[in-house]
């Protein structure tokens, strides 16, 4: 079956913006996504390894700060919520099944050690930098944030300067 | 008045709403073409600007409706979220996600909806994302000075740059309708297309273009809810037609000793004068922090009567009026001053011997009443004061 095809970016901009209003409006804070990783990592760390995460002291905090334990989280039920949603749309759409996307001149293991590298940065960095893509520069230029836009610029600063080099990985 | 989270809606329940409204986040994304990583880089390459397009008009749509929200009373802007800004780590941070998104190809939200439909990629995506952030957990106390240097706060961008918000809004809508257009060209031209819009589409691009600038119009020059209400006043007060109901400082302390638990008596002076002297039971709220959100519900309630107090009789009169204005209680004034209050109550002189005998039947009543004052005071302390709200800013992020 043929995919149908994407909507309108503009409409889909809207509308992702009256979500992102709706999420202010009730909650007070925008969307995120990083967050809700963070909230897998330490649930892992304290279920595999409870001495060192008592005895560590950022994992400490987090437990002092987050008294309901990691899973108790806005983050965390909204990012499964979005793969609900994407789910849906995709079965809607016709897009759902196994596959591997990548550049025409890669190799499958080329695009997996890429995708973990470049997640393992991203990951890294939306911790560093206190929000990824939606929690930091989307719902951050809604609010007119300050940080939230510089790390919107940093972003695709980054990316725009370094396209160039990794074209390999992307182009034919 | 929003956020409704937690005053309006739980804690709890808001993990519910989050479900949704995540549902809806990924709908769109998805729809938008989000879950293809072609389609992200494609940005960077100039073949594909989706994500610009999407990116920028949510952002611009969210923006514009959070001033018009709080241009109208219905979302108080001083307390949602500001992302905090700490210029360090949100540039070198932005800097090494701007480098895993080239790499990579995904950015966590995406990644999670690219895996929601089977991309593999995106599977080893999110597994590297938590890698990555198992490496700052764990390597926190080498990136901690980076992490928490130059902090400045919960700083806007339009105050950083000292405008209005609104301006800022303007700025950032006519940019991203340029972006757009430029875009398209760039488009066009890296795909060997020929740059044709039917005329029909167009115009639908220039209503959808005039939608923001008239939200952001109508915030910039109609006047908003606190204009209206200060109008209203200054009409009232001009045309001399408010009516206030006035209660003698003899009956407000018979209702204080009898009927004190349906009863505001509310202290519009300075906390300081208010430290200094008050009435039994009263509360304090300052005239000009009468428009604050936490006081709201006093003046929209209809169990208990408001009686406002004060040293002058124009500030009472101007916080009642205030008051009328905000919600539908039932408001009071206390027709003497506070200091007056004291005099009659609590620094009584006995009537002398050739005192009349409604003299002495009045110095017998408030001398009663005094006392059963100090007493209601004295068990009511146990109780507790009346219970201050405090203003809860929300903690967010991502």
């Amino acid at each position: 079956m043929q995919p149908k095809p994407y909507m309108n970016p503009y409409l889909a901009g809207f509308l992702l913006g009256l979500v992102l209003l709706a999420t202010i409006y009730i909650t007070g804070r925008g969307l995120g996504a990083s967050g809700a990783f963070k909230s897998v990592v330490i649930a892992t760390v304290e279920g595999v390894a409870p001495q060192h995460a008592a005895n560590t002291a950022y994992y400490a905090d987090f437990k002092a700060t987050n008294p309901e334990g990691p899973w108790k989280n806005f983050l965390v039920f909204e990012i499964v919520g979005v793969l609900i949603g994407a789910f849906f749309s995709g079965v809607l759409a016709g897009r759902t099944g196994l596959k591997l996307e990548k550049g025409p001149a890669v190799s499958n293991t080329t695009r997996i050690i890429g995708a973990i590298i470049g997640g393992a940065l991203f990951g890294f960095g939306s911790q560093l930098g206190r929000g990824c893509t939606s929690g930091s520069a989307l719902s951050g230029m809604a609010v007119l944030s300050l940080g939230g836009i510089l790390t919107m610029l940093a972003i695709f600063g980054a990316a725009y300067a370094l396209a160039f080099f990794f074209r390999k990985l992307w182009l034919k | 008045m929003g956020p409704l989270v937690p005053f309006i809606i739980s804690e709890e329940f808001s993990l519910v709403i989050a479900l949704f409204l995540g549902i809806g986040f990924g709908f769109i994304l998805e729809q938008a073409g989000f879950s293809s990583t072609r389609k992200l880089v494609g940005l960077f390459y100039g073949y594909d600007f989706t994500v610009l397009r999407v990116f920028f008009t949510a952002g611009i749509t969210a923006m514009a409706g959070v001033l018009l929200l709080g241009h109208y009373g219905l979302l108080d802007l001083d307390v949602i979220y500001v992302n905090p800004t700490f210029l360090k780590s949100a540039l070198l941070g932005g800097a090494i996600m701007g480098v895993g998104f080239i790499i990579g190809g995904f950015c966590p939200g995406t990644s999670v909806c690219a895996l929601a439909i089977g991309k593999l990629d995106a599977l080893a995506f999110v597994f590297g994302a938590i890698l990555g952030v198992f490496a700052f957990t764990e390597g926190f106390p080498l990136v901690e000075g980076i992490y928490n240097s130059n902090n400045m706060g919960q700083v806007k961008i339009s105050e950083y740059l000292g405008m209005s918000d609104i301006l800022f809004g303007f700025l950032l809508a006519a940019m991203a309708v340029g972006a757009f257009v430029a875009t398209w060209y760039i488009e066009n031209k890296v795909n060997k297309r020929k740059p044709v819009i039917s005329g029909k589409l167009r115009n639908q691009y220039a209503y959808a273009v005039l939608g923001p600038f008239v939200v952001l119009g109508i915030v910039a020059f109609l006047p908003g809810k606190y204009d209206i209400i200060n109008k209203r006043i200054a009409d009232q007060k001009r045309q001399q037609t408010c009516v206030f109901k006035e209660m003698p400082a003899d009956k407000l302390a018979h209702e204080i000793v009898n009927n004190y638990y349906v009863l505001n008596v509310i202290d519009v002076r300075t906390p300081e004068e208010f430290e200094a002297y008050h009435l039994p039971t009263a509360i304090n709220i300052p005239f000009d922090q009468m428009m604050d959100r936490q006081y709201e519900p006093i003046f929209r309630q209809k169990l208990k009567t408001n009686v406002f107090y004060a040293d002058s009789d124009t500030l009472v009169r101007m916080a009642c009026l205030h008051a009328k204005f905000i919600g539908k209680s039932e408001n009071y004034i206390m027709k003497e001053s506070s200091t007056e209050f004291r005099e009659m109550f609590f620094e009584l002189t006995p009537p002398g011997p050739e005192a009349t005998k409604q003299q002495l039947s009045l110095y017998n009543y408030r001398s009663q009443t005094a006392a059963q004052m100090t007493n209601l005071m004295e068990s009511l302390k146990n109780i507790g004061a009346p219970v201050k709200r405090q203003v809860v800013t929300v903690k967010g992020g991502c």
